[in-house]
């Protein structure tokens, strides 16, 4: 149990050893489980922002869905009133048309009356003057003429 | 030292020449005063321990990377983890510019030195003896020899000084000295009568506070190399006696072989309990020299 230069030598080899572990082994393995450590916190920031950002986008969801199921609503509520709206001025028109139509049609009868009544009056005259004619030539017999006149009436 | 057990190994059989021949250095004189002897096996054991371990740590620190470790990383950065937590609980400053990794040395150095008292004594003995003849001799373990713990301890002590004064300069350090821990004769208020008295006194204080921080400094040192030391040289001579016991009868092998495993696991737990308290003590006395008082 004698204290000696072992002692000293001892000593030398501690205070190398504490400077390669001081210069060599700590620092990497420092700087890599910082930087881990690091890496963790901003992932876990990363996330915690991603979560929040997340529920913000499904309550925005929502309020679209509800905006857009409201104009949709409004949409068709619009639409059927425009289609309603459509058929009632179809309707109309159809109406008014048809009525057109009628007119124009009972007008075109009564012209087609007015020249049948026309053509019927010039060709009456015209028999008349045939009938006329015939009675002049043939004389008068009454026989013959009451049976011409008849004939002439009929043909009115 | 050497010669004085080589005579006493001649008589291996015999009980203290078993002993002397296993508790003798393998030293190298080298001047004329018994200073200058250098215990080769300490020497060369703690080298060769210190190089390897520190070595393999090395290994993986170089390539360490802060993506997902290896298994050889994940169990350096446990122990890398532990020793940073116990500094971290004890050290309130810049842990990782020297305390920090100076406890990382002082723990894995003393473990593995301590760990040599797991190599069964006299293998130990036979391989030396193949090698360097019957009267070589070996100590395996170097903590079980009081110069290392010693120059562990002094270097640690001397770390002590050099940071105190680092601190609070030359100046508070020797302030310290003979003001701390008792004060000194500002608490005293003078104009009085008590306050003259104190001053007067005032002295002592200064001697009773250099006496306080005298004996502080030398027991520091003197516990800090004692504890580890005797730990270790005891269980080595356990295991000593227990293998002594083992060669007086083919009988007593046996129960021996038990107490021998008995004895080793139990000192699994001495080997790594003395070697975290000695980075313990380390690390706290290296902190008590960054506070001021």
């Amino acid at each position: 149990m004698n204290i000696n230069f072992t002692l000293i030598a001892q000593a030398i080899a501690f205070a190398v050893l504490i400077w390669f572990t001081v210069k060599f082994v700590w620092p990497p393995l420092l700087s890599a489980i910082e930087t881990r450590q690091k890496e963790i916190a901003d992932g876990l920031a990363a996330a915690q922002e991603g979560k929040s950002a997340l529920e913000v986008a499904a309550k925005k969801s929502e309020v679209t869905l509800n905006e857009a199921k409201q104009k949709a609503s409004e949409i068709i509520g619009q639409a059927e009133k425009r289609g309603s709206q459509i058929v009632e001025e179809a309707k109309g028109n159809a109406k008014a048309e048809g009525e057109r139509i009628i007119a124009s049609a009972k007008a075109e009868i009564d012209q087609e009356v007015n020249r049948a009544k026309e053509g019927l009056r010039s060709q009456v005259s015209a028999l008349a003057i045939a009938g006329a004619e015939k009675i002049l030539r043939k004389e008068i017999d009454a026989k013959a003429h009451s049976e011409m006149l008849s004939k002439l009436a009929a043909e009115l | 030292m050497a010669t004085e057990h080589a005579g006493n190994a001649q008589q291996v059989l015999t009980p203290s020449g078993y002993i002397d021949h296993h508790l003798a250095f393998n030293a190298k004189s080298f001047g004329e005063s018994s200073f200058w002897t250098l215990h080769v096996d300490t020497f060369a054991m703690s080298v060769a321990l210190g190089i390897i371990v520190m070595g393999l740590i090395w290994l993986v620190a170089r390539k360490a990377t802060s993506g997902v470790p290896g298994k050889g990383q994940a169990f350096v950065e446990l122990v890398f983890g532990f020793i940073d937590d116990q500094v971290k609980n004890i050290f309130h400053g810049n842990r990782h510019a020297f305390i920090a990794p100076t406890a990382l040395t002082v723990f894995l150095w003393v473990l593995v030195l301590n760990s040599m008292d797991f190599l069964p004594v006299d293998w130990v003995a036979g391989i030396v003896s193949f090698f360097g003849g019957e009267h070589a001799t070996w100590r395996a373990v170097p903590t079980s020899d009081i110069n290392t713990t010693f120059a562990l301890a002094l270097a640690v002590w001397i770390l002590m000084i050099f940071f105190s004064i680092k601190v609070k300069g030359l100046g508070g350090w020797v302030h310290e000295l003979f003001y701390a821990p008792f004060g000194g004769a500002k608490f005293f208020k003078p104009k009085t009568a008590m306050g003259i008295v104190g001053l007067l006194l005032s002295p002592l204080l200064f001697v009773a506070n250099f006496a306080f921080n005298l004996i502080e400094y030398i027991s520091k040192p003197l516990s800090h190399a004692l504890r580890l030391f005797g730990n270790m040289y005891a269980g080595e001579v356990i295991f000593l006696l227990l293998g002594m016991w083992a060669a007086t009868g083919a009988g007593w092998i046996i129960p021996s072989a038990i107490l021998g495993a008995g004895w080793s696991i139990f000192h699994i737990l001495i080997v790594a309990l003395q070697a975290f308290i000695f980075m313990m003590l380390t690390v706290v006395y290296l902190a008590m020299a960054h506070e001021s008082h």
